[in-house]
């Protein structure tokens, strides 16, 4: 089940992250990033989370200040996809210890590579939380060793 | 992060920076890409890392960065892995299938992939993802798939789920590794086996028939994994197979319907319904048993999904929607048990909820519940009118009046309420005056332009429908007064075509107006001239309709007064049209202006314009003057038959008069000098029952040609004589011969033709002979009341 977009949103409409699992032109992506921010930040905390937009699927939840929304086909599957969205938050949660926005403002492509690893091409690579944040520790550890030998030398 | 350049500034600053201005933003951040330029150029690699990643965060907000993809590539291959993280990521944002700089990357990718460090390796993979081209596909395949076997089974899963993207872009490779994935199902590792599922589902989506043969394998991962996100992904792939393996169907219905009745998890419970449906297994056809168990199960989803539409949770609400209309085509029932909790839905606040409602009842309205559902369709368009937005309380009222108040919103209820009352010629509707002031109900609190449409349904009912045709026509007089119409503030939002068809139904049925002068005023007042040329031409016919018929009624209390009150009107109208319609630009509306003043000029000649002269007889009973005979005159113009609709098949009803044999010919055909050959007989064999293969009989043709030319003397002249006959014999009868479809044959025959044409005798046809057209339910041209042609 593709999912076509991942978007990180503030509430003020500013862009925190956004992947794109499929190709298109720069002009595209703009144009979407507006249209949904601006579909999804006008809805109300009680309605429901799917939209329609043109004719894919838009998924979209609140954590605090930030709205995770990912696009996705229209025979897909939307409470998986909210799942998905869960997960991702639970992981970023793990990882940074009470994840706030500005964790996500300064650490960005540390985003990036969480994401990286929870879904590869739209799909679901992994779904247990304890494997990816094992994967991405280990990252870190050996980003520090590396940053350890260049201070040595 | 360890990242230090001497003056430059990390990425940190430059996150910090740009909050901190943001009053000029724009500016701050010229300067930053200004700086970032030059320190690409600069050779120190820890320097180029920041400058990119930098650059990657500018990119997400906006900024173009495909100017430095060289740089981006220099720091994907350098040798630390952090600085190699950030080059990817800068890749995969900024790269698209155009980029040249993909060939540098291949090599680069290739030693990636080989590196001993999982890490890295799953970095690369990530990256190529991402930025695939057909190149790129094609040289990693190899490599990629020989990678299937690494040890660790992260490696592993990466690499399926990088080959789908792969697969999409080089089928080839396919092919050729397909067998290595099927053997990742085995794979000890759960994950793997997940992402090669996840493969196997999308590609079997597009293209079913190849994977039945792997469905026994998935069939045993369905029953033994506990995986909810595995299952989920198995089951929709079931769903793309059972079109093509009926025999699936009943081996699935087990588990599944197990599956529904246990599972807590409601995307998987979803997940299951929606295949059951999309997978055809509620189909009852078939033998009994089956179709018992499918209604059983049938009945089991509907239950589930209205536990979803009573949960406050509006996501379920939102789905269970969405499956319910799902399964209306094959359930109907089923479904209009739960229409009360559905009827509640419309009322919901959420815009998504209620369109998806929308779509559900539009499918179950029937003659019952008609007159309810349109009450509350038409309720919520109400607001416009009655609740005044600036004094709403709550933000909720407000924003669900903004949703009410959107044109596209409105357009789609009225449209729908007009649809589901239309549906099989109206055949749920009881009462026609009910529906009629629905219609009128709709004009006037509609808020958006569909005229068009409801101007057709007025004009449809009108006419079909004879016994409401009174209160039609009331209904119409009153539109034709409504001042919101004919003089609308807002041209957009009025609906001014249903005037025409308020005039052209009063035109036609004037017999039954109480008051044709009034209607003549309204239709000539002022305002007229300001609207839409078709809505003119239509005032103008239906002018003269009543007009005339008006006239003729005078006959018959010709007094004083009814001399006074006709020159009154002619003048009236003579003017009006002269003034307004004459010089309009429209075409059609000078035309008919032009011919009905004509028309009212000879009138008003004849019309006498002094007071009448009461002869007085000796019985002291004024005896009134007989009326002039142009009174009567137009009349009969309008108004000698009644126009019926007339159904399609009416012709065929018609008997065929006695004596008249549609079979034989008129006149015998003149015998053809054309000289045939075996050939040309085959292609005229062919032709009359497969008009689609004119090209392939088109070259038969040509040889045909050739082959007369060349056979013509070899054939003796009786064998000629008796296939003519024959052939002709073929054709008398022939439905399709039309006679002529290729070049020479046609014009040989088309001289042949011109002959017989001259020999016909003429026969003069008339129209005493023939029956009365029967009455029926089709009505003539709708659009600008020629009902008269």
């Amino acid at each position: 089940m593709p999912i076509n977009y991942v978007l990180l949103v503030s509430r003020q409409g500013k862009t925190r992250l956004a992947k794109w699992f499929t190709t298109m032109s720069p002009k595209e992506k703009t144009k979407i990033i507006k249209d949904v921010t601006q579909l999804v930040l006008s809805r109300r905390t009680k309605m429901c989370n799917f939209l329609e937009y043109k004719d894919t699927k838009v998924i979209y939840r609140r954590y605090a200040s930030l709205f995770f929304i990912t696009g996705i086909d229209p025979n897909d599957n939307e409470l998986l996809t909210l799942e998905i969205i869960h997960r991702y938050v639970e992981v970023l949660d793990r990882y940074f210890g009470n994840v706030c926005e500005l964790d996500l403002i300064f650490n960005f492509h540390r985003a990036y590579f969480i994401l990286d690893e929870l879904l590869i091409a739209g799909e679901m690579q992994e779904s247990s939380k304890k494997t990816v944040l094992r994967v991405i520790t280990q990252q870190d550890a050996m980003e520090e060793e590396e940053a350890k030998e260049e201070a040595k030398k | 992060m360890n990242i230090n350049g001497l003056f430059a500034h990390s990425l940190t600053d430059l996150i910090r920076g740009i909050r901190q201005n943001k009053k000029n933003e724009q500016s701050y951040i010229a300067k930053e890409i200004a700086d970032i330029r030059l320190e690409l150029r600069r050779n120190d690699p820890d320097l180029k890392a920041q400058a990119i990643a930098k650059l990657t965060y500018l990119q997400m907000m906006g900024y173009d960065m495909s100017w430095a993809s060289f740089h981006v590539v220099e720091v994907m291959s350098s040798p630390k892995f952090l600085y190699k993280g950030i080059g990817y990521l800068g890749a995969v944002q900024s790269f698209n299938q155009e980029t040249d700089v993909l060939m540098l990357t291949t090599n680069l990718i290739k030693k990636d992939l080989a590196s001993a460090n999982a890490s890295e390796i799953g970095i690369a993979i990530n990256g190529l993802s991402h930025i695939l081209t057909p190149d790129l596909a094609r040289d990693l395949c190899a490599d990629l798939v020989a990678m299937l076997n690494h040890s660790r089974p992260i490696v592993r899963k990466k690499v399926l789920l990088v080959l789908y993207k792969v697969f999409l872009k080089y089928p080839e490779g396919l092919r050729l590794s397909f067998s290595r994935m099927k053997d990742r199902l085995e794979d000890p590792d759960p994950s793997v086996v997940s992402a090669a599922v996840n493969v196997i589902c999308e590609l079997a989506r597009r293209n079913p028939k190849n994977y039945l043969s792997l469905a026994p394998q998935l069939f045993k991962l369905l029953t033994t994994s506990s995986n909810n996100w595995m299952l989920i992904k198995i089951i929709k792939l079931f769903a793309a197979l059972t079109p093509y393996e009926p025999r699936l169907t009943k081996k699935l219905l087990p588990p599944i319907t197990t599956l529904i009745q246990t599972t807590p998890a409601m995307s998987l419970l979803y997940e299951c319904i929606h295949t059951v449906i999309a997978g055809g297994m509620l189909a009852t056809t078939g033998s009994g048993s089956n179709a018992e168990s499918a209604n059983m199960l049938a009945a089991t989803c509907v239950t589930k999904l209205r536990t979803f539409l009573e949960d406050p949770d509006q996501n379920l609400k939102y789905i269970g929607l969405l499956a319910l209309t799902k399964i209306l085509p094959s359930h109907p029932h089923l479904v209009a048990e739960h229409k009360d909790i559905i009827l509640k839905c419309i009322d919901d606040p959420d815009i998504s909820i209620r369109m998806r409602t929308l779509d559900l009842i539009v499918g179950m309205a029937n003659k019952k519940n008609l007159t309810e559902i349109v009450k509350r369709l038409i309720s919520h368009l109400l607001p416009i009118n009655e609740n005044d937005v600036t004094t709403s309380s709550s933000l909720n009222n407000g924003a669900a009046t903004a949703a009410l108040m959107d044109p596209t919103y409105r357009a789609d209820i009225i449209r729908r309420i007009i649809f589901i009352c239309s549906q099989n010629s109206y055949a749920n509707i009881t009462n026609f005056e009910w529906y009629l002031a629905v219609l009128s109900d709709l004009t006037n609190i509609a808020g958006v332009n569909v005229g068009e449409s409801l101007m057709q349904q007025f004009m449809d009912v009108g006419v079909r429908v004879k016994s409401a045709r009174s209160y039609t026509v009331q209904l119409m007089m009153r539109l034709l007064a409504d001042k919101k119409l004919t003089e609308p503030t807002r041209t957009e939002d009025s609906n001014s075509m249903v005037l025409l068809a308020a005039a052209w139904l009063t035109g036609e049925y004037c017999a039954l107006l109480e008051n044709p002068e009034t209607a003549l005023e309204l239709l000539a007042q002022k305002s007229t001239a300001k609207l839409d040329p078709a809505i003119q031409a239509t005032y103008l016919q239906t002018m003269l309709k009543i007009f005339a018929y008006w006239m003729n009624s005078l006959q018959y209390s010709w007094n004083e007064e009814a001399r006074q009150s006709l020159v009154e009107m002619v003048d009236l109208l003579r003017d009006g049209i002269k003034d307004m319609f004459s010089r309009s630009p429209d075409l059609e509306v000078q035309e008919r202006a032009s011919n009905i003043s004509v028309i009212l000029d000879i009138i008003a000649e004849h019309v006498p314009r002094t007071p009448l002269k009461i002869a007085n007889s000796i019985s002291f009973a004024p005896t009134m003057p007989k009326p002039p005979a142009v009174l009567g005159s137009l009349y009969p113009l309008f108004f000698n038959q009644e126009l019926n609709p007339v159904a399609p098949k009416a012709q065929k009803k018609v008997p065929v008069p006695e004596g008249l044999d549609l079979e034989s010919w008129i006149h015998e055909p003149v015998p053809e000098q054309e000289p045939e050959s075996s050939d040309d007989d085959d292609f005229l064999n062919e032709r009359p029952s497969r008009w689609g293969e004119e090209a392939v009989s088109g070259k038969s043709k040509k040889k045909g040609k050739k082959g007369r030319d060349q056979e013509d003397t070899k054939e003796s002249a009786e064998a000629k004589a008796k296939r003519k006959a024959e052939r002709r014999e073929r054709q008398k009868h022939d439905p399709y011969y039309i006679g002529g479809g290729g070049d020479s044959p046609k014009s040989q025959k088309k001289s042949q033709d011109d002959l017989d044409v001259d020999s016909i005798p003429i026969v003069q046809l008339s129209m005493d002979g023939f029956a009365k057209p029967i009455v029926a339910t089709r009505h003539p041209c709708r659009v600008c009341g020629r009902g008269d042609a």
